[in-house]
């Protein structure tokens, strides 16, 4: 048997301070990377001064001409003096408030069903909220008994892009779910309608499909019968997205192991009860993050809707560029189409990240 | 205790070529505890599940509390509220709480309010001993406690009879007694069971009859007493000296 001596606790031997020692293992770990980390910072000290001094010291935010704008630097008067244009389209500036309260009552609502989570009549309340949402919105935009109607070839820009971003998702989002659960049916019919249809539409692109919309679409109408244009596009862009949608769930239901649906069939449930009450709601948890990203492919794809004569936000801009009063500014539209863009796209695959994260620890202590 | 629960005459069960259940006859009284026992493959899941339909099978004839078997959609709920299931991973929904976990089936395919059926589930959270953890999700319990919240999510119906496939094979060691304890009080209660397992100390304790199985076939039948001590055939002899060695 042997009894050891107890050890006086020494001082760490390394006691170098956070910063440098972050710097050394993350950015000069070895030759290679040390070589990589500095020809990285020479590339940003190439890139960052000429951009930040065209966006922001040498450049214009005063209101005032083109002309007096120097060419050194960019001249964003033109976007503030056309960012109703961008923003709202042609819709009408003395009623802009009824596009605003459209955001508003979605901001309100989705805090009101927070505040709800533990009430009695959570889902019915909610349920409620998403039906009369919809209805109310496109009162407000479109008009009806009480509020001057405004057609939709007046409809645009920003807010243009978001309508047709979030109704496609939205529209497309049942469809995908029944094309998905087709695809899985063990109805040889109805499965092999969900595959045709599945992959026509992801084999072709989305302009081939919003070309269709607009052209073809109206040959299955009687003669005179116009039919609205930008419904047109929404159809085209649901029948495109939906394929996707089904796809993303798809992989969700094949996530969910075989004895959930043996426990939810060994206790009688049927078959609608099975997949609205155990498998939709675990698939749809796990398919959060891909049914985001596809709607942020969708939302960038709504630029596609200048070809057939929608003014999305990048229309709007492309259009002012040959206005003669703002000649040559073209870069700074295209610039600010973009910043904000990745402002919008990048908060909301943030914010599916926390989603994620809520969810994954959700049910872990 | 003398009307038969379940009637299952010369069932035959094929997966594709492959012949899984060979002329199965087996009749179970009401109240009884059935245990089956078995190598792996021999067909003891797939008998069970026959019972509750989650298998389709090719010839003879199941018979659940006078009603038979066959494939139309009402007949099998109507066997499925009468017919309730433990499975050997549990199948908790992780979406949903304990209570929502239990309160399902009441809610959903029996029609009572949620009133009653939240009452009802607690009551049975108490008797499996987990009433505290009503509000937690089935990760957020151990092993043992989810197979418990199982069982009672079996009980909650007040079925005629449970099937129980491999209950304790998923536990960990030291939580396989608290589940068999929950089983043990079951069937002092009076509820039909039956039970694949090769926990043999459960079935010599409350089995009324022990079933061995083998390539698809029951080979042998018998009290536990008998079917421990003079096992008759060759098979489980065999069987029986592999299991009570380990
Ligand atoms: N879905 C299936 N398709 C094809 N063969 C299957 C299927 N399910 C089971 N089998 C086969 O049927 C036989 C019986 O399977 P079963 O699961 O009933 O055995 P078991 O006695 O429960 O075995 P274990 O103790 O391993 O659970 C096995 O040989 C198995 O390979
Ligand atoms: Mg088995």
């Amino acid at each position: 048997m042997a009894v050891f001596k107890q050890q006086t606790p020494k001082k760490a031997p390394n006691p170098e301070t956070k910063i440098v020692s972050w710097l050394r293992e993350n950015l000069f770990p070895n030759a290679t990377n040390s070589a990589l980390t500095l020809l990285a910072l020479y590339v940003i000290y190439l890139i960052v001064p000429v951009v930040a001094n065209w966006m922001l010291f040498d450049a214009t935010f005063a209101p005032v001409s083109n002309e007096q704008c120097g060419i050194k630097g960019a001249c964003w008067s033109y976007i503030f003096e056309k960012l109703d244009l961008f923003i709202y389209g042609f819709y009408p500036p003395e009623i802009y408030w009824r596009p605003q309260w459209v955001l508003i009552l979605a901001l309100s609502f989705v805090w009101i069903a927070k505040l709800l989570k533990q009430h009695k009549y959570k889902t019915k309340i909610t349920i409620t909220l998403i039906i009369i949402y919809p209805i109310i919105s496109f009162f407000l935009l479109y008009g009806g008994p009480g509020l001057e109607i405004v057609e939709t070839y007046k409809w645009g820009g920003l807010m243009l892009t978001i309508i047709v971003a979030t109704v496609g998702v939205i529209a497309s989002f049942p469809i995908g779910v029944l094309l998905a659960l087709g695809r899985q049916s063990k109805m040889p019919i109805i499965r092999f309608l969900s595959i045709i249809y599945i992959e026509f539409i992801r084999g072709v692109p989305l302009i081939t499909i919003l070309f269709m919309a607009s052209v073809i679409l109206p040959l299955f109408f009687k003669e005179g019968m116009d039919m609205d244009k930008l419904l047109r596009a929404l159809i085209g862009i649901t029948m495109f997205q939906s394929a996707y949608i089904a796809e993303v769930i798809r992989g969700g239901l094949q996530a969910i192991p075989r004895g959930q649906y043996e426990a939810a069939d060994a206790m009688g449930l049927n078959f609608i009860q099975k997949i609205v009450l155990i498998i939709l709601p675990q698939a749809l948890k796990i398919s959060i993050p891909n049914i985001v990203g596809s709607f942020i492919a969708l939302f960038k794809d709504t630029t596609l809707l200048l070809i057939i004569g929608l003014f999305d936000i990048l229309s709007m801009v492309h259009l002012t560029t040959s206005d003669e009063k703002w000649l040559g500014r073209s870069t700074e539209g295209y610039v600010f189409v973009m910043v904000v863009m990745w402002i919008i796209l990048y908060s909301i695959s943030h914010y599916s990240k926390v989603l994620e994260l809520r969810y994954s620890t959700e049910h872990k202590n | 205790m003398n009307t038969n629960i379940i009637e299952i005459n010369s069932l035959n069960k094929w997966y594709g070529e492959f012949h899984a259940l060979k002329n199965i006859n087996l009749k179970v009284k009401e109240g009884e505890i059935i245990v089956i026992c078995g190598p792996s493959g021999s067909g003891k899941s797939t008998l069970i599940r026959c019972i509750n339909f989650l298998e389709k099978f090719q010839e003879g004839s199941i018979i659940v509390d006078g009603i038979t078997l066959n494939d139309d959609v009402n007949n099998i709920r109507h066997i499925r509220t009468e017919v309730s299931m433990v499975f050997q991973h549990f199948n908790l929904f992780p979406h949903l709480s304990i209570i929502d976990n239990l309160t399902l089936a009441p809610i959903w395919v029996h029609g009572k309010s949620k009133q009653e059926s939240k009452n009802k589930v607690l009551r049975l959270l108490d008797r499996v001993g987990i009433k505290d953890q009503a509000k937690k999700y089935p990760n957020q319990l151990s092993s043992g406690q989810q197979q418990r919240v199982a069982i009672a999510r079996a009980l909650c119906t007040s079925p005629k009879v449970i099937l129980f496939d491999e209950p304790t094979s998923a536990l960990d060691p030291e939580m396989i007694s608290e589940v068999l304890d929950v089983m043990i009080g079951l069937a002092k209660e009076g509820v039909t069971m039956l039970c694949v397992t090769h926990e043999m100390g459960f079935a010599k304790k409350v089995a009324n009859r022990v079933i061995f199985m083998d390539k698809g076939q029951i080979i042998e039948e018998n009290k536990p007493k008998d079917f421990f001590n003079n096992p008759e055939s060759r098979r489980l002899q065999l069987f029986l000296d592999q299991i009570l060695s380990r």
